[in-house]
């Protein structure tokens, strides 16, 4: 991926950055310049906790040439806390570990690397919460 | 709006086709529909293709396959949806033509992709999904299908073996669709054992990615008397959409997308689900036909499977289902998939596939062609002209 365009999404990739409608409240992750409830243009930036349920979960074998090196890996569609679901993969688990409605925190880890020569490219990734009932 | 029919169709086989090349995939197609429909020139083409340019480096595909079709002066336009994009072409052809603007227009699917690394064909086939969101995180197509059987399997308690009723079917048939990749049967210890691709879909739930064309044209039924082609009436051929992303839906088992064209395409028609005679589904996926026929009100949510062992989705049941071996045993040739569907339904209609996989029932008949995890989906209905 070229690199203006990760660099684009620093906030996303680093802050789970999403927007807040202005006039209706609703959340959005990924941002959206038209709120998908009352159609305003009207947001903020709004900062996700990155806690989350897991809603499903897949174990990919066969995969894009770039993730190749990790098979095999999974990749997670995570209820976060604020009401908003996202894509992301899973990290620092026990595959036995992994259920449905488990709960997970956000982590910053590397995505992949774009080839020998290229940049590492970093990102959110989620796990089972270390230390329940802790705010970290 | 004038009604519309089509009244020439032409396929290749599905196959890997490594001695032919892209246009003259979707010339032979185009020009066996216009040599059926006994037409010597057209008002215009629509071309349904996904991947020409990432793949074969081929974009303008329109004016490509016009130009080598031997169709000079004639318009042509690549219509792109990802997996829909066959139907989406139809889709354009029936506006032509249904509003007047056009009165002979050809649409041709075509796709080639079997001689690229099935690690870039995943790539590719991956951008029909949010590249920013969904594509980036690892997700490949597979992946996003396995989410939801995934969930499926845990909402509904069913055992994943007994999603094997859709891919054994379509084999089934296929074994007598002398265009389909797959001849052969496949059975429930094969299923049961055959290998994960993304957990839990396996290699037997998913259609095989394929070279092939198909092609259809599309004219107002008004003036069908004046081609050569047996002609079939198209009902309606009706658009219905979501977000892009699985995940920025409210419950991504439903397929809204689904739900709003196949509620179109009845409101249009007339129709309801129980008047169709039999369903071609877009079966990329086990889990996808599940999703589809639950959405588009053939049953309940959660209740698919147990329709389709009840009522028989077999060429005798009552409700067959992929009668010429589906995306599962024909094959997947992504962008003419959805030509391939309305190809094959016409078929049926015209009473012209082998006796063995003719439906008995063949007056109404339903496709949907769905693009992406759900964000594009086709529903298309042809009867009979009696
Ligand atoms: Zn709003």
């Amino acid at each position: 991926m070229d690199i203006p365009r990760y660099w684009r999404l620093k906030s996303q990739r680093y802050r789970l950055q999403g927007r807040r409608c202005t006039d209706c409240g609703s959340l959005s992750f990924p941002p959206r310049q038209v709120c998908m409830k009352c159609k305003s243009r009207n947001s903020e930036p709004y900062e996700f906790k990155g806690k989350g349920k897991l809603y499903s979960y897949t174990t990919i074998y066969q995969s894009p040439d770039r993730f190749e090196q990790i098979i095999p890996y999974v990749v997670a569609l995570v209820d976060l806390e604020e009401g908003v679901r996202i894509t992301a993969q899973l990290t620092d688990y026990f595959p036995e570990q992994l259920e449905i409605g488990m709960d997970l925190e956000m982590v910053i880890r590397q995505i992949y690397e774009d080839g020998p020569r290229g940049p590492i490219l970093y990102g959110y990734k989620f796990r089972p919460i270390l230390c329940p009932g802790i705010e970290s | 709006m004038r009604k519309v029919a089509i009244v020439g169709i032409g396929q290749t086989p599905v196959r890997e086709h490594w001695g032919t090349n892209l246009r003259d995939l979707a010339v032979s197609a185009l020009r066996d529909a216009m040599e059926d429909a006994g037409v010597e020139n057209l008002d215009g083409i629509t071309v349904g293709n996904m991947l020409s340019g990432a793949m074969s480096e081929q974009e303008h595909l329109g004016a490509l396959v016009a130009d080598y079709a031997g169709l000079d002066g004639v318009e042509g336009m690549k219509i792109e949806a990802a997996c829909g994009s066959g139907a989406a072409a139809i889709r354009m052809a029936v506006k032509a033509v249904a509003s007047g603007l056009m009165d002979t227009v050809g649409v041709v699917g075509v796709e080639k992709l079997t001689e690229f690394s099935a690690n870039n064909v995943t790539e590719a086939l991956a951008t029909a999904a949010d590249a920013d969101y969904e594509t980036t995180m690892g997700l490949s197509f597979v992946g996003i299908n396995a989410l939801l059987m995934k969930r499926y399997l845990y909402e509904f308690k069913f055992n994943k073996n007994d999603f094997s009723i859709f891919p054994i079917n379509a084999h089934k048939n296929a074994c007598y669709n002398p265009n389909a990749m797959f001849r052969y049967p496949i059975t429930l210890d094969e299923y049961a054992k055959a290998k994960i691709v993304a957990d839990p879909i396996n290699i037997l739930d998913s259609s095989p990615v394929a070279d092939g064309a198909a092609a259809v044209i599309v004219v107002a039924q008004e003036n069908v008397s004046q081609y050569k082609g047996k002609p079939v009436s198209i009902l309606a051929c009706e658009v219905g959409t979501d977000t892009v992303a699985l995940d920025n839906r409210e419950n991504p088992l439903w397929l809204k997308g689904a739900e709003r064209s196949a509620k179109k395409a009845y409101h249009v028609s007339g129709l309801s689900p129980k008047d169709i005679n039999f369903y071609e589904v877009h079966d990329a996926f086990s889990i996808i036909s599940v999703l589809s026929m639950e959405a588009s009100g053939f049953t309940e949510m959660g209740t698919a499977i147990r329709f389709a062992e009840k009522n028989g989705i077999d060429i005798k049941g009552k409700f067959p289902m992929s009668t010429c071996g589906g995306l599962k045993g024909r094959g997947h040739p992504v962008g003419a998939t959805g030509v391939y569907q309305v190809v094959e339904a016409a078929q049926q209609i015209r009473e012209t596939v082998a006796k063995e996989i003719q439906v008995e029932r063949n007056k109404i008949a339903m496709a949907q062609n769905i693009g992406g995890s759900g964000a594009t989906v086709i529903t298309t209905i042809l009867k009979k002209i009696v």
